[in-house]
């Protein structure tokens, strides 16, 4: 799934226009990316948190050459999969659900094609 | 920051809503996603990051507490990748310097406005 079929998902859902909807994705996501700037947590119950690790300078080295670089100190997100969803992922894989990327054919309908039963 | 400060945000940024309707927006974004990783699918939020599945092998390990060797049984993780937009949004400096010093790195530049 990408951004822009979550934000068709969310205008079909909520009987809106898809730039609505589009304002309203984006504007979720922004949201997020500005508590981050600011070193702020966000606690999504039941899906996850996301945190700002801060990882300390250290030598690195160009691949292309085995020069050694110093990599500077930097900030990173990180995400902590919440129980629930942790479980509902389990799930899909013991319920012999393949891993996709993307392209939503089964369009929500909540009825899969059949799971591969090697 | 929670989902109840996150729907206040949409409510003060985008119009037309009531704080209900941002509320129950907020709460179907989660959920959809939620729904789209619980049937196996990957999901890929442009300037964000992608929630990416992985299937792991069963492998052995061992308790960290007692050293005893354990089989780390087989399962399915869920991990983020954040996008290159938010590096740089964490990283100002870094971005910037990197900039400076024109496209040598693999750091490409994105407004940041």
């Amino acid at each position: 799934m990408t951004k822009s079929e979550l934000i068709n998902k969310l205008a079909t859902e909520k009987n809106l226009t898809k730039s609505r909807a589009e304002l309203v994705v984006n504007c979720i996501f922004d949201t997020m990316t500005e508590a981050l700037m600011r070193e702020e947590g966000i606690e999504i119950r039941g899906f996850g948190s996301f945190t700002v690790r801060h990882y300390p300078s250290y030598p690195g080295r160009n691949p292309r050459t085995g020069e050694v670089v110093p990599v500077p100190p930097k900030r990173l997100p990180f995400f902590k999969v919440g129980k629930e969803l942790k479980v509902t992922v389990e799930d899909s894989r013991k319920n012999g659900k393949p891993i996709v990327e993307g392209r939503s054919e089964g369009d929500g309908d909540g009825v899969d094609s059949p799971a591969p039963t090697t | 920051m929670t989902k109840a400060e996150i729907a206040l945000a949409l409510y003060e940024k985008v119009g037309g809503f009531s704080k209900k309707e941002t509320a129950d927006l907020v709460e179907l974004v989660f959920d959809l996603m939620k729904n789209t990783l619980g049937s196996g699918e990957n999901i890929k939020v442009s300037r964000f990051g992608n929630f990416d599945l992985r299937d792991k092998r069963q492998r052995p390990g061992r308790n960290p507490q007692t050293g005893q060797p354990i089989n780390i049984t087989a399962r399915r993780v869920l991990t983020f990748k954040p996008s290159q937009i938010l590096r740089e949004a964490l990283n100002p400096d870094r971005a910037a310097k990197a900039e400076a010093m024109g496209s040598s790195s693999n750091v490409d530049e994105k407004s940041t406005p």
